[in-house]
């Protein structure tokens, strides 16, 4: 299992060609206490840089694009009743949904953990 | 702060900050033809005594619906307001008080909205209301709008007993949008077949109760009929003394309720400005439009008001918002809710009882009256006739005898001559028995 980062502040953990996604600990510590996340529906089709979720915190809206193209295989249903989870648990609990990958060299635009570190440091 | 009119050397010295050498330059992107060339024709000022016998005398041109017998409805209903709803709604606290964007110092604006919220939901039966509308036709579109959002698609099937009004402002809102309006004719006080309309691409069924014809309909299978295929059923209401009567649109299973809530704290006001109602469950509160009240705490633990879940609202989520809309009917929303406390239950369940009373005893005058023929099986306030007249012209030969008879349909179905003699009459708590005798002499002598 890998993990990738994109520069919207998203993780993406790879294994077996679907993708686990939700977004940074950088990104839920800027955003402030979040208060509700729409997902999308099991089913949806989605192409890389699509909006595909939105993060409501008490300050502001934000959209999630998603990393890769593919088809949504799950989302998590905890958030609806416990959208603090992407605060508590950016990383694991907060995922936010699962993605088939139709294309695997989308990945190759994505930066590692090493390299989303160095990214972060930068935006200081 | 004062008002003092610019000077030509003020003028001059802002073209030059902003290096424009002629204002006429700052209106290029006008139109030629649509600019004004010269002052507009109007007369010169008049002193204050001038003025006021100038509007006198257009007032008198018209007729005021207190002043004859009125039995006009669709819509919009005339109804006692008591003196102490224009008492309280003229305090310079309430008057011009401005949008409370600012909890801190808004607490009393904030307050009623929630108090108003509270009414709308309870009679309407539904979870959640927000902080009022324009008026009823645009909160049913609005409700068209939502109901696409939630259900992601795009059909809006509309009752043809709809108000006209409200299904045009429908395509209005709807015109440059993925949604498709589907309509249907108006069937008077036939029933309609709305469900074998619907498809996989359909968003929602919109009908209205009581309707536009005054019929008044359970809508309880066809709120279960649309949910087993996750569609959703939007129940309009235009006259909102009905709901201290009749099931509520909530107790039916709608999902989203809309209406004009005008009835209640606010006279006719020539058109405007009215309270537009919205409703719906709370899974769907997200995507509902217009101001939201909550309740909540503040630093120190004491209970306060804010408007609430702002980012629905354009000022937050911009063109994702869920309408354009911010602001709300304000004072008109106030009237409401200061007169429906007047009422409380009781109150406006006996104010529903008196108009329905009253309407049964003008239907059961107008029996046996020759080229007449009452249309409804069942009414609230309003039903509809069918005469062997031009219903247009009945009206107006009663105007001539200082009785406004009702509704003519054909003034908003022009394009439907099959509907010339139809008649839609409206009684309330106001309408007298003389008021009632007079027509229906009036409408002897016409149709004889």
């Amino acid at each position: 299992m890998t993990t990738y980062y994109s520069e919207d502040h998203e993780w993406i953990n790879v294994e077996s060609g679907v993708g686990t996604v939700g977004i940074t600990d950088y990104a839920q510590n800027a955003l402030g206490d979040i208060v509700f996340v729409e997902v999308p529906e099991v089913g949806d089709e989605l192409a890389k840089g699509d909006e595909v979720a939105v993060v409501e915190s008490v300050k502001a809206a934000s959209e999630i694009y998603s990393p890769v193209t593919g088809e949504i295989t799950a989302v998590n249903e905890d958030l609806e009743d416990n959208a603090s989870l992407v605060n508590s648990s950016a990383g694991g609990d907060g995922w936010f949904f699962k993605i088939s990958i139709s294309d695997d060299s989308e990945l190759e635009g994505l930066m590692d953990a090493d390299g989303y570190k160095t990214f972060t440091a930068g935006l200081e | 702060m004062r008002y003092l009119p610019l000077s030509t050397d003020d003028r001059a010295e802002m073209l030059a900050k902003i290096c424009v050498e002629n204002i006429n330059d700052l209106f290029v992107d006008v139109p030629n033809h649509a600019l004004l060339k010269g002052l507009v024709d109007l007369p010169n000022h008049m002193t204050e005594m001038e003025v006021e016998q100038n509007f006198e005398a257009y007032s008198a041109k018209s007729v005021a619906a207190g002043s004859v017998p009125f039995f006009v409805g669709a819509g919009a209903y005339r109804h006692h307001v008591p003196a102490s709803v224009d008492y309280q709604i003229q305090r310079g606290e309430y008057l011009t008080a401005y949008t409370p964007y600012q909890p801190e110092i808004s607490q009393g604006t904030l307050q009623t909205l929630y108090e108003f919220q509270s009414q709308v939901a309870q009679i309407t039966g539904m979870d959640v209301a927000n902080a009022s509308m324009y008026d009823g036709s645009t909160a049913c579109g609005e409700a068209a709008l939502m109901a696409c959002r939630v259900t992601r698609k795009k059909r809006i099937i509309v009752s043809g007993n709809l108000h006209p009004h409200y299904i045009d402002v429908v395509k209005n809102l709807t015109k440059f949008t993925d949604g498709v309006v589907v309509d249907n004719d108006p069937t008077l006080n036939k029933p309609e077949n709305l469900i074998d309309q619907v498809d996989d691409d359909t968003a929602c069924v919109i009908v209205q109760n009581p309707d536009f014809f005054g019929n008044i309909n359970d809508f309880s299978d066809l709120a279960d009929a649309l949910h087993e295929r996750k569609k959703l059923l939007v129940i309009v209401n235009t006259e909102v003394v009905a709901l201290g009567a009749i099931k509520s649109p909530g107790e039916m299973g709608a999902d989203i309720v809309v209406g004009e809530g005008q009835s209640i704290g606010n006279g006719l006001n020539y058109g405007g400005p009215y309270v537009g109602l919205f409703a719906t469950r709370q899974k769907y509160v997200r995507q509902m439009p217009g101001r939201l009240c909550g309740e909540t705490t503040d630093a120190d633990g004491k209970r306060g008001f804010v408007l609430t879940l702002s980012t629905r609202e354009q000022h937050i989520r911009r063109e994702k918002a869920t309408s354009n809309i911010c602001t709300n009917a304000g004072l008109c929303t106030l009237a409401f809710t200061i007169h429906m406390t007047l009422l409380g239950e009781k109150g406006y369940r006996h104010l529903a009882q008196l108009n329905h009373a009253g309407t049964v005893k003008l239907k059961n005058k107008l029996a046996g009256i020759d080229g007449l023929e009452v249309l409804n099986e069942t009414f609230f306030n309003e039903f509809t006739v069918r005469l062997s007249n031009n219903a247009a012209e009945v009206v107006e030969t009663l105007v001539e005898n200082d009785v406004i008879a009702g509704l003519p349909v054909s003034r908003l179905y022009p394009d439907r001559p099959e509907l010339n003699n139809i008649l839609i009459i409206a009684v309330t708590e106001t309408t007298s028995e003389d008021d009632m005798d007079i027509l229906v002499a009036e409408l002897k002598e016409v149709l004889k």
